[in-house]
């Protein structure tokens, strides 16, 4: 059997879904036995070589550069994941949507009390290479086509790992309540 | 400690349960309610200062930050947009140098949106410092305006003359119509005050619930719960005392006729619960007034006042032994949703107006645990007649199934807004012609939580059987985008009066609402009309009749006018999220200077 292709990405997160990733300890023997991986922070490929057959999304968009990198996932992977609640509703970066934009870069860079004084030209960060902010913070459903969701602030290894191995294998999802419940 | 807010106190005895009366009076005398005010009120009254922001920040009409000298309240109804309220408001925003939401810089005036106030007929309104203005125009804004600043009081500013009736009576001087276009069984003055309460008290109270059973009279506020049954139920049910509610808290959008009837004919309403108190056994009722018609507590106070010196009110009621019974007028504070019976008592006892479970209903435990029963002002006037002209006359009028007749509150593009009161079973082409409606494209029946129908159902009857309506009718003519114009302005409507107990009623019309946009902005797909449909069906899961109808401007325009929806979907294309990058950055790009 061909080993699945997969590909993961951190865009408006907090890298803690990917570090729960990491928590499966030990399988990551056995999930390299079963998948490949591609573009991925985890191996520090940049770019995609080929065409990938699970994308794992961290994060919500927050800024243009989140929004190409999530287009260029949907566009590469045959199956897109979104990973923890900040892909799935934004998050706690999402926290910034009830108030416009405009007002929290002024808060942030021209009337806070950590800024009064040292800005004295009112400059709001601009150059050329910083991404563009969005007017709020999206989920990546909002975005693009998403197939499937993890919940959890992060989802748990066990979950993540039971997902990835349902995926691959094509065995059902085992779900127990533990491992699924917030509260 | 502030001696007006002691006073406001002491005046209703420190009375937990009388917490909306003493806001009301604070938010009246100070403008807001301040900080300390709250405090005090929270000290004394023994309610944690959590549970007293609560009730404070559930109704419309109360604040905590100031809202101006004078706080003008701009009706933000379909009607109103349809009367031309889009120039009215911009006029304002001109006139008073700020915003709507907004308190102009010299905290001389205050703008602010607000649900229908029922005045539909005579749109486009607006309540400045609890004055009713009708048919405002950009004329009569800039004059308002340049009286205010004059330091003119609101109640000197009236224009040439008063309402018609009993709006220009020196205790109500309303510039408010009232429009009775058509009279029937319950409007006719063919009635002397007084003859049911003497006729009743001959009679068991067990035969006068048997002969409002007999006529099949239904509650008339829209759920029509047939009232003797109601009635039986809250004198079988078991308690120290029983209570009278009755609910003019008109909300619906496009409904007045309870205003009318209180202006007109508020003798025949009280007479109505002194037989409901009569025939269940209750010593106290309570009118719930919606803050709206203000103008109308002092009047329908002197009511009661007079009833008391005829002994219709009081003690040994009409000279009956033991018969006592008295009301009293509890204000409400802008809540769309206490016009929910229990959501209305929740508020009565001075808490926010949320819905209770059921059961127990009402007519077990109501007001303070005790049984209660709540009926429309319409439905206790009907009542009267059918106690003195029997049930079978009432029966007389109406369908089999729909008995008697109906108030029609009417309003939108017609020649003759107005009350109509009719017999059941009338068509809407019959009603049409009657208005003078032309060029109709569709009818909201019942509201926004009622039915929107278009031309090919204009055959259908007004009924139970078929459009049952608490009584509000929209006419929509064909110059009117029905999505942007109607369906969206409902939609929101609901949001803003979600009292949000029940997560369905919370957010789901706000995820319908994106959707409607993305599919008024031509961004849609045929998979959104089939979300909202399917999505749709979680909306029975809340707790109240509001949350069951809140998606219903969507649904039954889907329903009905779904070619509106299919002419805006994108052709060709499956899948849509709607989201544009470069709307997105748009904000970011300008703040950063970056393009």
């Amino acid at each position: 059997m061909n080993k699945a292709i997969i590909a993961t990405t951190s865009l408006a997160g907090c890298f803690g879904c990917h570090m729960s990733f990491l928590d499966i300890d030990e399988k990551i023997l056995d999930l390299i036995e079963l998948v490949e991986f591609n573009k991925s922070p985890i191996n520090d490929i940049k770019k995609f070589t080929k065409m990938c057959d699970i994308g794992l999304i961290e994060g919500g968009c927050c800024n243009d550069e989140n929004v190409h990198i999530l287009k260029d996932f949907r566009a590469h992977c045959k199956i897109l994941v979104s990973f923890g609640e900040c892909a799935i509703m934004g998050g706690l970066p999402a926290l910034r949507n009830t108030i416009p934009l405009q007002e929290c870069l002024d808060e942030a860079y021209l009337n806070g009390p950590s800024v009064v004084g040292n800005n004295e030209k009112g400059i709001i960060p601009n150059d050329e290479e910083l991404p563009v902010l969005l007017n709020k913070v999206y989920p990546c459903h909002e975005v693009v086509r998403i197939d499937y969701h993890l919940p959890g602030c992060p989802p748990k290894a066990e979950l993540i790992w039971e997902a990835l191995y349902a995926l691959v294998t094509g065995n059902p999802l085992k779900l127990p309540y533990e491992i699924i419940k917030f509260d | 400690m502030d001696k007006t807010v002691d006073v406001i106190i002491k005046k209703f005895n420190a009375d937990k349960t009388r917490l909306m009366d003493i806001l009301i009076d604070t938010q009246d005398e100070f403008g807001f309610i301040h900080e300390s005010a709250a405090d005090q009120i929270s000290n004394t009254l023994d309610i944690s200062r959590v549970d007293l922001e609560q009730t404070i920040s559930f109704y419309h009409f109360f604040s905590t930050k100031p809202r101006g000298k004078y706080t003008v309240y701009i009706n933000n109804s379909v009607v109103a947009h349809m009367a031309g309220r889009k120039d009215v408001v911009k006029a304002f925003e001109i006139e008073a140098g700020c915003k709507i939401g907004q308190v102009s810089h010299d905290g001389l005036i205050g703008l602010f949106n607000t649900s229908c106030i029922g005045m539909s007929d005579q749109e486009p309104s607006a309540i400045i410092n609890g004055v009713v203005f009708t048919r405002l125009t950009r004329f009569r804004v800039k004059e308002i305006v340049k009286n205010i600043r004059a330091g003119i009081k609101v109640e000197d500013m009236f224009q040439a003359s008063y309402g018609d009736g009993n709006n220009s009576l020196e205790i109500i001087k309303a510039v408010v119509n009232n429009h009775i276009m058509k009279k029937g069984p319950v409007l006719s003055l063919d009635y002397t005050f007084g003859n049911a309460i003497l006729k009743i008290i001959k009679q068991n109270p067990k035969d006068v619930i048997e002969e409002v059973k007999l006529s099949n009279i239904r509650g008339r506020g829209g759920a029509g719960f047939p009232t003797g049954l109601k009635w039986d139920f809250c004198r079988q049910s078991i308690g120290e005392r029983r209570y009278i509610f009755c609910n003019a808290d008109e909300g619906e959008p496009g409904t007045f006729k309870d205003r009318v009837i209180m202006t007109e004919r508020p003798r025949l309403l009280f007479e109505g619960m002194v037989v409901a108190a009569y025939a269940v056994g209750a010593s106290e009722g309570i009118l719930y007034l919606r803050y709206e018609y203000k103008y109308l507590h002092k009047y329908l106070d002197s009511i009661l006042e007079e009833m008391r010196h005829m002994h219709f009110l009081g003690k040994n009621i009409g000279g009956k032994k033991g018969f006592d019974f008295d009301v009293r007028i509890q204000l409400g504070a802008g809540a769309y949703v206490c016009g929910e019976e229990s959501a209305l008592i929740e508020s009565a006892e001075g808490k926010r107006g949320e819905p209770r479970d059921r059961p127990p209903f009402p007519v077990e435990k109501g007001y303070l645990g005790q049984p209660t029963i709540v009926n429309n002002v319409e439905t206790l006037c009907a009542v009267v007649k059918v106690v003195l002209n029997g049930g079978d006359w009432y029966k007389s009028f109406g369908t089999s199934v729909s008995t008697g007749t109906k108030l029609l509150s009417v309003s939108g593009d017609c020649r003759y807004p107005g009350v109509y009161e009719v017999e059941w079973g009338f068509s809407v082409d019959d009603i049409l012609e009657m208005i003078g409606a032309e060029q109709v494209q569709a009818i909201q029946v019942g509201g926004p939580s009622g039915t929107c129908i278009g031309p090919n159902e204009f055959d259908r009857i007004l009924g139970y059987e078929d459009l049952a309506t608490g009584g509000s009718m929209i006419v929509i003519n064909n110059k009117r985008d029905i999505l942007k114009d109607i369906v969206l302005n409902f939609t929101e409507f609901f949001i803003e009066e979600s009292c949000g107990s029940c997560t369905p009623c919370r957010t789901l019309p706000i995820l319908m609402k994106d959707k409607l946009i993305k599919i008024i902005e031509g961004k849609g797909v045929m998979q959104d009309l089939m979300d909202i449909e399917r999505w749709s069906g979680i909306m029975k899961a809340n707790r109240c009749g509001l949350g069951h109808t809140a998606l219903n401007p969507i649904l039954s325009t889907l329903k009905n006018f779904r070619h509106l929806y299919l002419d805006k979907i994108q052709k060709g294309v499956e899948f849509d999220t709607g989201f544009r990058l470069e709307e997105a950055t748009k904000i970011g790009r300008l703040v950063t200077n970056r393009n």
